[in-house]
């Protein structure tokens, strides 16, 4: 390509300054397409960002505009000082960490179940989709109404059909609120971890497996030697996502327990900050809080994305290089 | 063991889809039958339910959903497509940045830029405005769309490239001779993809609109009343609103991974 682009320059040659003029404009021909893609994503996520750091640094109450002002580090003091916000920050830690640890093992288990022959495997694979392609607002409903709810929920529903008349019918959500919400949110992410995980097992050399077997090796040794090490980028990968939308959760905290009972998370808190107290200057503070939060999970994430990239655009590197 | 396993396999597959079931089943039951412990789900089917919700007039916000979710999409492929083709087939110099600064901003929580959106909504008169809110959608999704337009787009050979420019085929014959082939399904992918995380979104809907443009998350949100049974009816409208995702979802299983990986994993 680069040799088809250079023959009419080579053909026809260009005083130095018509030619940097050229140069110029074919510099930005090539970036034309990408310009309003990047001017808009500047403009509606990096400027709201920008304003949220300097409202941070302001004491500014939607409830008394008159004491607007600058606050310094005050509100940051507060976030780290307030009971609410430090338990948020503890609670946000806590729920992403179970929830992406725990449906990344259930997805593991779920994946080498599918990673073979069986009757029904299209059907098997589409079922466990499914609690992902619910939406999450009617998910967190139908967790707390249908299936939590002491009396006529399918649980304890379930718990009477097995022991009777004495079962025990525990409250799920005031008994145990944070493992409730975490309960649900792991079921509608297990499918999205299985997935990943699916396509990574699938994607595995299978020579090296036979290989291995012929040499008798047994299947730990095989899942332990060969599957774990191939499967790495994809773990990371499914973790460093799902740590990154599950960080965010709001649907769960605020349909399942309304943020009470010790389960408001960040995301959550903000939005009670902000929408109900109409503490302007606080609610930003947290909200830098969690994207400095974020930016650590991110780095890692950048780095694992960026290293299937590498491996993919060496992959494509070498086909050419054989088809040529 | 293979027995064993594979039913184990369907043993897993139908405890995650039991939930799911348990919520069509109930959306088909009377109310009464809906709220029974031991559960009874032989209870004679009735459409009792979605009649009732269809009867709460629930357009407004399906309406609102489906214009905030095509609208958005089809304003991202609009940004996104052209983008991707200076990322991959005649791409940029720092192209490489510039893919992961749209995915950076993918990673920047959107709590954290909710108050500043916020305030220019009340100070322009955009708040409870589908049109403001379909623009924040789009900002949500368009480092995904980047990002898989330009994995399905590097799939473009090369050799068919050069040969078509050395051939003097033009700038039109060659998108719609080489390149479409290979856009147009990741195109379909990436709708769908864009499609679904707009209608899920609960967050910017709950804070940025009102009874005008209320999405239909945001309807669902307000559908619990603390009177009297309603188990029927929530799953009714959890199974209508859960619809065009389940729907979309099934017919893009294959892409859904990609999607979600932002098309890293293929």
């Amino acid at each position: 390509m680069t040799a088809v682009r250079e023959a009419p320059t080579r053909a026809e040659p260009a005083p130095p300054a018509r030619t940097a003029q050229l140069a110029a404009a074919a510099r930005w021909a090539r970036r034309a397409p990408l310009l309003p893609a990047l001017v808009f994503t500047i403009v509606v996520t990096q400027l709201p960002f920008v304003a949220t750091l300097v409202i941070s640094l302001m004491r500014w109450n939607a409830l008394d505009p008159a004491h607007r002002g600058f606050a310094g580090l005050d509100n940051y003091a507060a976030v780290f000082t307030d009971p609410d916000l430090r338990g948020a920050i503890g609670v946000t830690a806590l729920l992403t960490a179970t929830v992406v640890l725990v449906s990344l093992a259930l997805g593991l288990v779920l994946a080498l179940l599918l990673d073979r022959r069986f009757a029904g495997r299209g059907i098997v694979r589409t079922m466990l989709i499914a609690p992902f392609l619910v939406v999450p607002v009617a998910a967190a409903l139908l967790w707390k109404h249908a299936l939590y709810n002491p009396e006529y929920g399918l649980l304890n529903g379930v718990l009477t059909w097995v022991f009777g008349d004495d079962a025990p019918q525990p409250e799920w959500i005031s008994g145990m609120p944070l493992l409730a919400v975490e309960a649900s949110l792991v079921w509608q992410w297990t499918p999205f971890m299985m997935l990943i995980l699916l396509a990574g097992l699938q994607s595995r050399p299978q020579d090296a497996v036979e290989a291995a077997r012929v040499d008798g090796a047994t299947p730990w040794q095989v899942f332990r030697h060969l599957t774990l090490p191939h499967l790495r980028p994809y773990l990371e990968l499914g973790a460093l996502l799902g740590s990154i939308y599950v960080v965010q959760n709001f649907d769960a905290v605020f349909t399942i327990t309304s943020g009470g009972l010790g389960t408001a998370n960040l995301p959550y808190t903000i939005y009670q900050t902000f929408y109900q107290a109409h503490d302007y200057g606080q609610a930003s503070a947290a909200g830098v809080v969690v994207v400095l939060g974020s930016i650590v999970i991110a780095t890692f994430a950048l780095r694992v994305v960026s290293s299937l990239l590498r491996e993919d655009d060496g992959r494509a590197a070498n086909r050419t290089e054989v088809r040529a | 063991m293979n027995r064993l396993l594979g039913l184990a396999a369907w043993t897993a597959g139908l405890l995650f889809f039991a939930p799911v079931a348990w919520m069509v089943l109930t959306s088909l039951h009377s109310e009464p039958d809906a709220a029974t412990n031991p559960p009874s789900p032989a209870a004679p089917i009735t459409f009792d339910s979605y009649a009732e919700f269809f009867d709460s007039n629930p357009w407004p916000p399906l309406i609102n959903s489906l214009s905030a979710s095509v609208g958005s999409t089809a304003l991202v492929l609009l940004l996104a497509v052209p983008a991707a083709y200076a990322l991959s087939i005649k791409k940029v110099e720092k192209w490489s940045d510039v893919l992961f600064f749209f995915l950076s901003t993918k990673m920047l929580p959107v709590v954290a830029g909710l108050l500043p959106i916020y305030l220019v909504a009340q100070h322009t008169g955009m708040l409870d405005n589908i049109t403001f809110l379909a623009v924040l959608y789009t900002s949500m999704n368009l480092p995904i769309a980047v990002w898989l337009m330009r994995s399905f787009l590097a799939e473009v050979p090369r050799e068919i490239l050069e040969a078509a420019a050395l051939d003097g085929a033009g700038l039109v014959t060659t998108l719609r001779r080489v390149v479409a082939p290979v856009a147009l399904p990741g195109i379909a992918a990436t709708s769908l993809i864009c499609f679904i995380f707009s209608w899920n979104e609960l967050l910017f809907a709950r804070v940025l609109t009102g009874v005008v443009a209320g999405t239909a998350p945001v309807y669902l949100t307000g559908f619990v009343t603390s009177q009297g049974l309603f188990l029927a009816k929530v799953c009714a409208a959890a199974v209508v609103v859960s619809l065009p995702v389940l729907v979309a979802g099934f017919a893009a299983q294959d892409k859904l991974v990609q999607g979600l990986s932002l098309g890293a994993v293929k």
